[in-house]
Order: structure tokens, then C-alpha cells, then sequence
């Protein structure tokens, strides 16, 4: 006996749904299996690492201040995605983003008024968006593979950033703490319900820009025009569509999303430029794009979920002293499945018999079917 | 298992049955070859031929029957198990390196590791003694289709095999040149090996076959002798009924009428290494008229189309004029919106996105010219008035399919041509450019697809057909060029063209020069 993968004449409507929930019920069971090798009962520390974390109302505000980034970060991959371009550099985007963003609560730390956080929010997209500009200029005028590039850059942004706090833009009272100076009140993202929680104007970013590209895509000629060049990109070129300057769109509109969500989680979480201001988010955000099917809908969804395995990671160190390094086996697993799950989209399984032409009883079964 | 006056049988095939999906390919199909007689296997596009054939030489496993080599139950289950057998094939698509050399391509498909040299010698020999001379030592990049098509038979030959399967042969050669291997053909049978031919030319098969099974829909409709029939009750066994004739009224006066796509001195140099360059093309279709592009597949019609479309840009603005405006600066939007309309030759993935559905293949095309219409204010798709659009253009063109709205990929290449014909002409383009309007469609189809081109020129369009299909040319155009080599010969009135001009020309005889194609005709 083996198993055959046969061609759906049609994409599969229910395998397109159910992919993601059989990923996330293949992922629950694979780390069940982990946490009984790790000497931990595995009820109990799924319990501990998907439930306990979201019990009680502050800690929901904890996870919409990680589901944010995530969300505005996928939110924009998933245009790249859809488009065919494989920008893998989010992550260095984040940050360039907080970093030309803390500018003016940086340089002028005095400056106080209404206009200084619309305008710190302004400069980090666009901070975000011509950091994103480099991957796109190098793919378009020379034909580089901007996976490489784009990953490339995410090192030097990371680097920039280190340099950056610990040299210029050191905080000259910070007791040579490689950090920036606090910023000041009207440089911090207002929080949403101050009584109850932590949460910021991050997570509602990220949902207006989940709706606002929902409708890019899908109800506007541009997202024809990405779907287009994605899917066949000669067909595009029939359409009239041009790749490049598609290339410069998608990553830039990605760019300036994930720097939007830099420059909110440095002004709305942190308060301050320091060596490491995220986690992550911007590669995580890869997994919260396919999760969510490249959809800026389902993309919510899957940056909360996602975001929970961050706060459960935290818990698993707390509660269960294991490693919070076992939040990234999860989201590595997580993606592991859903690439496989969506096998079952275009594909279904079917057993055979090895060599000898079918029997005929399996022949009218198909017949039937 | 009885032996009895199927011993004679070299092969036979006892419904044998091929499912893909929901979609039988091939319904229990029974067919006997011979030994020495040549077989013609025939049906429309999608009739099931090539599955059948897929299964004969192992590269797809039956779901049900039974097939017996000289009386012998046999399973094929690999395309080296068909060799073994001595089956071989001639497939309508080369699988030829094109920077190897055709020993080295010989060399790659036998097993038996003899030095190249050796090799080269033997399909040498062997070349010239079946009359098909080949230079083994010449690179296949710099070969024409018919002789890569050699290759491939001589590839076949040296495995010396008993049944040879040939898949389409005669679609990429020219009338010259498919005289030539039907000698080698008769030849062969004349050592007693059989042929399995398949094809929908009717004439060459009337010509050369000894039997014929025709095929349609997946289930044999008819075995015959093809020398007893008529072309027209052998097109009738394959589609079933009468096929509806094409009619072109001859235009007047088209000496005086403006020419609506004028190229001049258009030039392009090949893009990749195994590109056609294009050489000074010179061209002008008038209002009414329908113009013909023949030529063997891979002489730069494909370079031609793109830079006629604007896919790909000229230099030189003026070397393409739609409507006495410039175009050659402009890109296929730009050109579209000038009243140009254009049907490239693939469907899926260049003239249609295979996942998408039909209604936003609509908007494919057509977003720039009815701009005003499928797209709105802030650039938001109205996607119900494309929606109707492209029921509009299902109705007219009798499109067939199973959902209101499916992707493209679902739809059969006929049904789907249709659509991507039918959706240029609910434009009425002033200027209509055609690659290939019905390669692969059936004949039902296709003469839709050509009278509607032609009522088209008609109504005062200008109308450019690039086809390999000699036959559709003759049948639409009013005057027909050949491209060769990336040159295009002087268009030649359909009243003075042959089939034997025209394919001389196809052959390289000298271009630009209609006298002397004149003289040697």
C-alpha cells in the first residue's frame, strides 16, 4: 500500500476553511508529545500555555499588544505574498521604522503637541517603507532574489539600531544604559482602556489596516492587479500590469505597515529606543500571514492566536520552568502544518495498492464519486 | 486467455479505461493494431487520444482493462517497461535539450551506455538510410522543428521497435516536409512495423492509413478503412454531426480602404539564446480585411505577437501605427486603448489566469478600454456589471460550463478560446490580432471562432491571424504571409496562393519576393 496524492479538479471550498484548524489541532497534539518528553504533564501544560494566559481581562489586554504588530505585519506580507514577492525582511523594516520614527522624540525631546505622535507615526511608515525600497530597487533594476535581501537588511537594521543606542543617540542621563531617553507624554501611543488594561492604539492600527487592505484586495482593481501578477504573472503582462513597479508597492506598502508597527510598539509598549524592541515579530508575522490564508480577515485571527504563544511561552517559563524558547518550536510547527494541511486544498489522499491497475470495485467507487 | 486470431494482433486493447476526477478520458476502449499496417488513431482535441496513447507507452497507469502484446497479457507500468516491449514514441511535444547536441539528446534516452561516438555514427546511418538526414553533431537549438523531429523518430528507430506511436507528427512541418515522412512512414511498414498515427488531418490520413479508430468523448465511435471514406464522413464520425462550413463573402474595393495596423521595418533582437530575432517585418491590414500569418511553429510568430501586443516595447515609435497613431512606445494598455484588441496563443497563463474566474478574466483585459464602466470612482471594481459582462459574452459566444462563473482552468481550452475570443470582440476592436484562434479547439468551435473573426473584418475591422493551421488560413483570410526565420513574406492574394506556394515559402523558400515564389511554383 502507499498514498497518492490526486489533483482536485476544483480548490476544495471546505479544505480551504478547515486547513488551519487541522493545523492548529496537529500542532496542540505535537506539543502535547513535546511536553511529555520534557518530564511535564501535558494536559496541564497546555492548559498553562493556551488558557492560563487568557483568563483574566488585563491579560487579554497583554495579548492585543502582541497581536498588533503581528497583524499590521502580516497584513501587509500578505499583499507581498499574494503578488508573488517574498519579502522575508519585515523584521529589519520593524525596525527601521521605530528608528526614524523616535526621531523627533529623540532629537527634541521637549517638543510637546498634538502633531508630534501623527507625525512620528508618518515617519516611521515611511521609514519602514524606504527600508523596504532597497530589496525592491535591487530585485527590479538587477533581478536579485529579495529573499536574500530582504533578510540580509533585517541584520544590518538590527545592527543600526544596537549602534544607534548605544553611541549617538545614547541617553546622556542613562547612566550608559544602551537605551534612549523616555519618551515624553505627547510621544506615547494613548492607551485604549487605561482602567483595565495596557493595551494601545497599536492593536486598533492594526485592525483599520486589516479592513482597509481587505478592501485593497478584494474590492479594488489594485488587488486584481497583485492577484493578477502573482497568480500568472504573464497573464499580467497581457493585462497591461507592469512586475516592477508591483514589486515597489508591495514591498513598500508592506515596509510602511511593519514600520507602522514598529514605531507604535516603541511609542505605545516600550517608551524608548532600546537594543531589542521586538521579539521577533516581523518573521512570526510570516507564520500570522499563511495562517490567516494571505486573507487580512483571517490575518486578525491568526496574529491573536499566534500572539498567544508568545504570552503562553512566557507562562511555560513562569509556571513550568521550561525555556520560553518553546513559544518559536511552536509557531515553527505551526507553520510546519499549515504549509502541509494545505496539501489537502488542491490535493486529497488516496490509498493504492502497489503496482497492479486498480481493482474494479475501487474504479465504479470513483465512478460513483 | 484464448489464442486465437488475435495472434495476429501485435497489440490489442480490451477495454481499457482511463478516469481523471469525475472526467472519463478514456471509456473502455477496444482497439487492434496489425503488424505492418499503419493505424490511424483520430478525434477532436480532448477526445482522449493522447491518454489512450499515455497508457500504451506507461506513463499513465489504466483504471481498468487489459492490453496484450502478441497475444500476451501485458501491464505496462513505465514508459521503460513500453520499450522493453518495443513500443515506441513520437511525442507532438519535443523532450529535446536544447543546448545538447542531438547525439548527446539520443545518448540521455538510451540505457545501454555506448560512447557518443558510436552513437552519432549509428543514428547517421540510420538517418540517411530512412531518408531523414541528420547531423548528429549539430546543436538542437540551432535546429528546425522538422528536423528535431527527426531526432526524435530516429531516437525511437534506433531502439529498433515493433510498434512506433506517433503523436500529431505533421502539425509542425510543412506540407514539403510531411510528404517526407510519410515515405519514411510507408517504409517502415513495408519491414512490417506498425504505426500508431494520430491525428486530425484527415487528408494524410485517408492518404496512408490502413485502418483508422476514431475516438470521441472517451469511447471509440467507429472503426474504418479511411481510403473508403470521405473527409467529411470521417469530421462527421469524429464530432459527431455535420460541421457547419465557414463563409467568406470576398471584399471590394480594399485598395482604397485605410489600413488600420500599419508595421514598418519591425525589428527585435532574440531575448534569450534560443529566441527568434525579428527581421525587418513590413505589413499593412486595411479596414475589411482579414490578414493570414502561416509558418512553422517557432519562426517568430510568438516574437512577433509580443511586440505587434505591446508586451514588448519597439524602439522605433513609428515601426507600429494602430489607426495612423503611432504605438510602438506604448504598452499593450496603451494600444488597447488606441481600438486594438489582441488573443495571445496560450490561454492559461497568458491570455487568461488560470485561478481566476472568468468574470475577472473579463477584467483582464478589458480594465483600461472599459475603464469607465467595470471600474469606478477611487478605483473600486464593479464587480457586478463585469459579472453580467461576461455572461453577455458566455451567451454569445456559446461558452459551455458547469457554474455560473468558474475559473478559467475549469472550462475545456475550446469553450474557454471561445471566451477569450468572445471577449475581445464585445469590444468591436477596430484592430483584432490573433495568435493561434483555434489550436486545440474542436471544429465545432473553431468555425465559430472564424466566422466571427471574419464578420468582424467585415464590419470594417482590420483583423490579423497568426496561425499553423494552413487549412484556417485558407479558409479566413483574404491574403496570406509566411514567417520564416523572423522574416514575413509579401502577403499573397488568397486568389493566386496554393497550399504548395504557401508551402514553399513555410520551407524557406526566399521571402519578400513573391515573384520568385511565383517563378518556382
Amino acid at each position: 500500500m502507499r498514498l497518492e496524492l490526486v489533483k482536485r479538479p476544483q480548490r476544495s471550498m471546505l479544505f480551504s476553511m478547515l486547513s488551519p484548524f487541522i493545523a492548529f489541532a496537529l500542532t496542540v497534539t505535537a506539543g502535547a508529545i513535546m511536553f511529555a518528553f520534557l518530564g511535564v504533564n501535558p494536559a496541564s501544560a497546555l492548559f498553562t500555555y493556551f488558557i492560563s494566559p487568557i483568563t483574566e481581562v488585563w491579560q487579554l489586554h497583554e495579548l492585543a499588544i502582541k497581536a498588533a504588530p503581528l497583524i499590521l505585519i502580516a497584513v501587509g506580507l500578505s499583499v507581498c505574498y499574494r503578488a508573488n514577492i517574498w519579502n522575508i525582511g519585515a523584521e529589519g523594516q520593524f525596525v527601521f521604522g521605530a528608528i526614524a520614527g523616535s526621531f523627533i522624540p529623540v532629537m527634541y525631546p521637549d517638543l510637546q503637541g498634538p502633531f508630534v505622535l501623527p507625525m512620528m507615526l508618518l515617519m516611521g511608515m515611511v521609514g519602514g517603507a524606504l527600508y523596504a525600497g532597497v530589496p525592491a530597487l535591487l530585485k527590479a533594476r538587477f533581478g536579485t532574489n529579495e529573499i536574500l535581501t530582504s533578510l540580509m537588511l533585517v541584520y544590518v537594521a538590527q545592527l543600526f539600531l544596537d549602534w544607534m543606542v548605544r553611541g549617538p543617540w545614547r541617553d546622556p542621563k542613562g547612566f550608559n544604559f544602551p537605551q534612549t531617553v523616555q519618551f515624553n507624554s505627547s510621544a506615547i501611543l494613548p492607551e485604549l482602556m487605561p482602567m483595565s488594561g495596557r493595551a494601545n492604539m497599536g492593536f486598533v492600527f492594526a485592525l483599520v489596516a486589516a479592513v482597509l487592505v481587505w478592501f485593497l484586495m478584494s474590492r479594488m482593481l489594485k488587488g486584481f492587479e497583485v492577484r493578477v501578477l502573482g497568480s500568472s504573472p504573464r497573464a499580467g503582462r497581457f493585462a497591461g500590469f507592469s512586475m516592477n513597479r508591483m514589486v515597489f508597492f508591495a514591498f513598500m506598502l508592506s515596509g510602511a505597515l511593519a514600520g507602522l508597527a514598529g514605531i507604535s510598539e516603541v511609542s505605545g509598549a516600550i517608551g524608548q529606543l532600546q537594543p531589542s524592541i521586538s521579539p521577533g515579530y516581523g518573521f512570526t508575522a510570516i507564520i500570522v500571514a499563511f495562517l490567516g490564508r494571505l486573507n487580512p480577515l483571517g490575518i486578525v485571527a491568526a496574529g491573536l492566536v499566534l500572539g498567544l504563544t508568545y504570552l503562553g511561552g512566557e507562562a511555560a517559563q513562569s509556571v513550568l520552568g521550561i525555556s520560553d524558547k518553546v513559544a518559536r518550536v511552536f509557531q515553527g510547527m505551526l507553520l510546519f502544518f499549515v504549509l502541509g494541511c494545505d496539501t489537502l486544498i488542491h490535493y486529497r489522499i488516496r490509498l493504492v495498492g502497489l503496482g497492479a491497475p486498480k481493482s474494479k470495485a475501487v474504479a465504479k467507487l470513483e465512478e460513483a464519486r | 486467455m484464448s489464442v486465437d486470431q488475435d495472434a495476429v494482433n501485435l497489440l490489442e486493447v480490451r477495454g481499457l479505461t482511463k478516469i481523471f476526477g469525475s472526467l472519463k478520458a478514456c471509456d473502455t476502449i477496444h482497439l487492434a493494431i496489425a503488424k505492418g499496417e499503419i493505424h490511424a488513431l483520430l478525434g477532436e482535441n480532448g477526445a482522449g487520444k493522447s491518454t489512450l496513447v499515455k497508457m500504451l507507452f506507461g506513463s499513465l497507469e489504466p483504471n481498468a482493462g487489459e492490453i496484450f502484446w502478441n497475444g500476451q497479457k501485458v501491464g505496462i507500468t513505465n514508459p521503460g517497461a513500453a520499450k522493453k516491449l518495443g513500443i515506441g514514441m513520437v511525442f507532438q511535444h519535443f523532450s529535446l535539450f536544447e543546448a545538447l547536441t542531438a547525439a548527446e539528446n539520443i545518448a540521455l534516452s538510451l540505457d545501454d551506455g555506448a560512447p557518443i561516438g558510436t552513437i552519432a555514427a549509428k543514428a547517421r546511418a540510420l538517418s540517411y538510410s530512412y531518408g531523414l538526414p541528420l547531423d548528429p553533431d549539430s546543436l538542437v537549438g540551432d535546429l528546425s522543428v522538422g528536423e528535431r523531429q527527426r531526432i526524435e523518430i530516429i531516437r525511437c528507430l534506433l531502439q529498433t521497435p515493433q510498434l512506433i506511436i506517433l503523436d500529431e507528427p505533421t502539425s509542425v512541418l510543412t506540407p514539403q516536409e510531411a510528404d517526407k515522412l510519410f515515405e519514411t512512414l510507408e517504409r517502415l511498414r513495408s519491414e512490417g512495423k506498425s504505426i500508431l498515427y494520430i491525428s486530425h488531418r484527415l487528408e494524410e490520413v485517408k492518404r496512408m492509413c490502413d485502418r483508422a479508430t476514431v475516438l470521441r468523448h472517451g469511447k471509440v465511435v467507429g472503426h474504418c478503412n479511411p481510403r473508403d471514406e470521405t473527409a467529411a464522413s470521417l469530421a462527421r464520425m469524429m464530432v459527431g454531426s455535420e460541421v457547419q462550413a465557414v463563409v467568406r463573402q470576398p471584399v471590394e474595393g480594399i485598395d482604397t480602404a485605410p489600413s488600420l495596423l500599419e508595421i514598418t521595418n519591425l525589428s527585435r533582437q532574440p531575448a534569450t539564446p534560443f529566441s527568434i530575432p525579428l527581421k525587418g517585418i513590413n505589413l499593412s491590414v486595411r479596414a475589411g480585411e482579414v490578414i493570414g500569418i502561416a509558418g512553422v511553429a517557432g519562426n517568430g510568430q510568438g516574437e512577433f505577437f509580443e511586440a505587434v501586443s505591446g508586451e514588448v516595447l519597439q524602439q522605433d515609435a513609428a515601426s507600429v501605427r494602430i489607426r495612423e497613431k503611432n504605438a510602438g512606445g506604448l504598452n499593450i494598455t496603451g494600444r488597447r486603448l488606441l481600438g486594438a484588441a489582441f488573443v495571445p496563443e496560450e490561454r492559461l497563463g497568458h491570455g487568461a489566469a488560470p485561478r481566476m474566474k472568468l468574470s475577472e478574466n473579463l477584467l483582464l483585459s478589458r480594465h483600461a478600454t472599459d475603464g469607465k464602466v467595470f471600474v469606478g470612482s477611487g478605483g473600486t471594481v464593479n464587480s457586478s456589471t463585469i459579472y453580467s459582462a461576461a455572461q453577455r459574452i458566455i451567451e454569445a459566444m456559446d461558452v459551455r460550463k458547469s457554474a455560473p462563473d468558474p475559473e478559467a482552468a475549469a472550462l475545456s481550452g475550446g469553450n474557454l478560446q471561445k471566451f477569450i475570443v468572445g471577449r475581445e470582440l464585445d469590444r468591436k476592436p477596430v484592430v483584432m490580432v490573433v495568435n493561434q484562434p483555434t489550436w486545440g479547439v474542436d471544429a465545432g468551435a473553431a468555425a465559430h471562432i472564424r466566422q466571427a473573426l471574419i464578420e468582424l473584418a467585415r464590419s470594417g475591422s482590420a483583423v490579423l491571424v497568426i496561425s499553423q493551421d494552413l487549412d484556417e488560413l485558407f479558409e479566413i483570410s483574404d491574403a496570406i504571409a509566411v514567417m520564416h526565420h523572423g522574416e514575413l513574406s509579401k502577403p499573397m492574394p488568397i486568389a493566386e496562393a496554393t497550399f504548395e506556394k504557401v508551402g514553399l515559402l513555410m520551407g524557406g523558400a526566399e521571402t519578400g519576393r513573391d515573384e520568385h515564389a511565383a517563378e518556382v511554383a
